[in-house]
């Protein structure tokens, strides 16, 4: 690919990123942090690209500390937002229905 | 013939099998499926899911194209990273959540620094060098870029993270001159990148200028974040969110790579819309944010106020006011979270629907350490993500409200904002809790003012009641009582 379709592919990503981005309800901007640092480490491939070639002893285990930073927000990004987006829940039913009943303590999670 | 093989070497890393470039574009356009996900609690936790499936496939098709001199290495890094990300996701508070966000930032920003290093050192296997034997001089500026910006990010949010953490006083450290020494190393960046992209040395004269580019970059990212005030971090955070995107769309440009590019934009325009909003929310330009020092001026104007007559009240008095009004609005700030009052404050909203009180949350967008973290926060505690409210979604509905009831929040609800043109936080978009028939304020103590250091004259309205004691064990008196 020459520079000027990896510049086009990048432009309209931004135009994207721009109205997806702000199509995000406030409520889940703190999941949206820690979704796009999990894909930010895309940059893992660069990493494996390092790791795996020959030649250069340094670059690889330079790109094998890479690979394992990379790895640490993978995993934990994608997990910490995972934990996060399930907390999130809809008004409960049932709560509303005792309204008119004697007071029920909630459960404690 | 040494030229033409090193630019078959180069052809051939770039000129991919079109599947390869399908995958990778795959992987980009799940990536833009995750965000879009969150537009809506109830598309987000897909979202989720498709943003790891885009992952899966980046990893799987760069394994399976490139000859892997070093898997069981490779294997490893991942297992040990994968497992401390997996342990520190599961076990981190959700009160932490910053600071983890930004040591997350501090670690693709150096992984950035590492890839783009490992290229300048091995830059065959990236496919970089040119014809003459010399990586390209479109790679080394974007090779530059990569590592500069990774850079910055990294110690940036190393600095962050000391700040939110407490590791690091949150107040603004202000060096004598600091315009003039960031510009300067700003300048320095620059002018090392720009002569670094001509140099036509192809040994240790343009390699000296890598690496000064490289250690600038270092510390500008520290000199940028450390006279920056602890109530500013939302918007730091969000800009060192962007920086890291930016980072590897760079690194992307030098690889060729959809995925990373597509990646880069999404992760870069988000963290920079979130340093807007943010901005925005406190009324302050972006650039006076960077300049730092806010917070430090504003507390010796807070020193000089004067002693003013309130209203203070006890757990009782608010629960039976709580207990015959129609329609509660609670505005949680950042003090709820440090007092963990949250799933007591829940508890509280239960009982009073209970008994047929309407509950609603008003979360304003500085609210907490980062944006969106209260509501987080809240869902933790289990409060329905439909009783929270935006500020311009419920701000009108206060005038119809029984009881705004103010926890751990102070500079959001401070009427200054809109009379007082001196006031440090004049412009910010503020809750009108005035409008209320009510006003219970929990607050610590009458001696302590917000982040921003000014008084508020919600404190002496006639309808405010000042309950004054630590948030979470005036709730739980408060639910006790009820």
């Amino acid at each position: 690919m020459d520079f000027i379709s990896i510049l086009s592919i990048f432009i309209l990503a931004c135009f994207v990123g721009y109205y997806v981005v702000w199509s995000v309800t406030p409520a889940l901007h703190t999941p949206l942090m820690a979704v796009t640092n999990a894909i930010s480490s895309v940059i893992v491939v660069g990493a494996l690209i390092a790791a795996a070639a020959e030649g250069s002893p340094s670059a690889k285990w330079l790109g094998l500390v890479a690979v394992a930073l990379a790895s640490v927000n993978i995993f934990g990004g994608f997990a910490v937002t995972a934990r996060m987006l399930a907390m999130y829940k809809k008004k409960d039913k049932p709560v509303l229905s005792r309204a008119d009943g004697p007071a029920v303590p909630e459960k404690q999670a | 013939m040494q030229t033409t093989d090193l630019s078959i070497v180069a052809d051939a890393a770039h000129a991919v099998n079109p599947w390869v470039a399908l995958a990778y574009l795959a992987a980009g356009v799940l990536f833009i499926l995750a965000l879009r996900g969150l537009s809506s609690p109830a598309t987000s936790q897909r979202g989720n899911r498709f943003g790891m499936a885009g992952m899966l496939i980046a990893v799987v098709t760069t394994l399976i194209t490139h000859e892997i001199a070093s898997l069981p290495e490779i294997v490893g890094a991942i297992v040990v990273g994968g497992g401390v990300g997996w342990i520190i996701a599961r076990r981190i508070a959700m009160t932490a959540m910053p600071q983890l966000v930004a040591a997350f930032h501090s670690l693709v920003g150096l992984a950035a620094v590492l890839v783009a290093v490992a290229a300048f050192l091995n830059p065959g296997a990236f496919g970089i060098l040119g014809m003459d034997g010399n990586i390209l001089m479109v790679s080394r500026i974007e090779m530059a870029l990569g590592a500069a910006i990774g850079a910055i990010t990294f110690s940036g949010s190393v600095i962050a993270f000391a700040k939110l953490n407490g590791n690091m006083s949150g107040a603004p450290i202000m060096l004598p001159g600091r315009h003039v020494i960031n510009l300067g190393t700003l300048v320095a960046i620059i002018a090392a990148t720009a002569l670094y992209a001509i140099s036509n040395d192809a040994g240790a004269g343009e390699g000296w200028l890598f690496w000064a580019l490289l250690a600038a970059a270092f510390v500008i990212g520290f000199l940028l974040i450390i006279p920056i005030g602890g109530a500013d971090m939302p918007v730091v955070i969000s800009m060192l969110n962007s920086y890291s995107g930016w980072a590897a769309a760079a690194m992307g440009f030098t690889l060729h790579n959809t995925a990373m590019i597509v990646t880069g934009a999404l992760v870069g325009s988000s963290g920079a819309i979130l340093s807007y909003i943010m901005c925005r929310a406190m009324n302050r330009s972006f650039l006076s944010v960077i300049a730092g020092g806010f917070g430090a001026d504003a507390a010796i104007a807070g020193e000089a106020r004067e002693q003013r007559p309130y209203k203070a009240g006890s757990a009782e008095d608010a629960a039976y006011m709580l207990e015959q009004a129609e329609k509660v609005i609670i505005v949680p700030g950042y003090g709820m979270a440090v007092a963990q009052a949250q799933h007591a404050l829940r508890e509280m909203g239960d009982k009073l629907k209970a008994k047929g009180v309407e509950v609603k949350y008003a979360i304003h967008p500085v609210a907490g350490r980062m944006p969106g973290h209260m509501n987080v926060l809240l869902a933790e505690a289990q409060v329905p993500y439909d009783e929270v409210f935006e500020l311009e979604d419920i701000n009108s509905e206060f005038a119809q409200a029984d009881v705004a009831f103010v926890i751990g929040a102070n500079d959001v609800v401070n009427p200054a904002a809109k009379t007082d043109k001196t006031s440090p936080i004049y412009g910010m978009p503020v809750f009108d809790v005035g409008n209320a028939k009510q006003v219970f304020f929990i607050k610590r103590s009458m001696g302590g003012v917000g982040y921003a250091g000014v008084d508020n004259d919600v404190f002496y309205m006639d309808q405010t009641m000042m309950l004054l004691a630590d948030a979470k064990k005036m709730v739980e008196d408060i639910v006790k009582s009820l």
